[in-house]
């Protein structure tokens, strides 16, 4: 079945706040192998202008991911996650990620297409701090792949 | 290093990546990201995959990784997009898997500059359509 090309605009009630923790940026930095003492170390933060420890630039990804799971999941929208690859991903930062933020994410459904037999979904998700001001947006192009019966 | 220094078309010293299996367990963990594609050869075959592969945003997060670099700090990034091409397979061996990320200066402007990346795994281009803009330093 190919997804509903009506779900385009689509949003989804906003998520849960995420508070983002000084220990939760130094884990992601660290798996992902980055040595920036910005991420690690309060002092080194603020020598270069920031509040507090800075996340790394695709850390908005595990709010983001997480946020978008309500549209994945959406029966209604009918996309099978089972066939779902990760086509691209996008983010504009309006200012970097930094620990104590409480951010909130409104997950849009920015396009959706079926063509040859796949099917495409963009999903917006806008991120907001605690005062409502714009963080980052972040966009992710999934592809579910046809299973080959021209369908 | 520092953006304010950076003219057009130039290369950007290439950044190296060694990714093991250790590494993906470490990044699947610290992403929420559980996908088993990412740490069962078993699953990963059954999807006709050759083996377990790489996390796409891990591969994303390397060459980010690689702009904090090149711009010699964090926080700089305003805009980063790409493609993911083709999967990085990551075999279950000490050595793993090589991520070589490479960048051009594309523009230079008074507040922001953009950078092309061309990210390769064995020879090949696994990110595609990969470019960032930074905040240029004053």
């Amino acid at each position: 079945m190919p997804v509903d090309p009506s779900f385009t605009g689509r949003s989804y009630p906003p998520s849960q706040p995420y508070r983002v923790g000084r220990e939760k940026i130094r884990e992601f930095a660290d798996a992902i192998g980055a040595t920036d003492p910005a991420h690690r170390d309060v002092d080194a933060a603020r020598a270069q202008g920031h509040p507090d420890v800075v996340a790394p630039p695709t850390f908005p990804v595990l709010l983001t991911m997480a946020a978008g799971q309500v549209a994945i999941e959406d029966p209604a929208l009918g996309l099978d996650y089972s066939r779902v690859v990760h086509g691209d991903q996008r983010f504009s930062y309006t200012r970097p990620i930094h620990a104590g933020d409480e951010l909130t994410c409104v997950c849009t459904i920015e396009e959706v297409m079926s063509r040859a037999g796949n099917d495409f979904v963009t999903l917006r998700t806008d991120v907001t701090d605690a005062a409502g001001q714009p963080v980052v947006t972040a966009w992710s192009r999934l592809v579910a792949r046809g299973t080959g019966g021209g369908a | 290093m520092s953006t304010r220094d950076w003219q057009v078309g130039q290369d950007l010293p290439a950044q190296t990546y060694r990714v093991t299996r250790a590494d993906l367990v470490r990044y699947a963990g610290a992403s929420g990201d559980f996908n088993p594609i990412h740490w069962s050869d078993r699953v990963a075959q059954s999807v006709g995959l050759p083996g377990v592969i790489a996390h796409g945003m891990f591969t994303m997060a390397l060459a980010g990784r690689a702009l904090d670099t090149w711009a010699g700090r964090t926080g700089s990034v305003i805009e980063y997009g790409v493609r993911f091409a083709r999967p990085v397979p990551v075999p279950d061996d000490d050595a793993g898997a090589q991520v070589v990320v490479g960048g051009t200066v594309r523009t230079v402007g008074d507040d922001r500059v953009e950078v092309d990346l061309t990210v390769t795994c064995g020879g090949e281009k696994v990110l595609a359509q990969a470019r960032a803009t930074l905040r240029r330093e004053r």
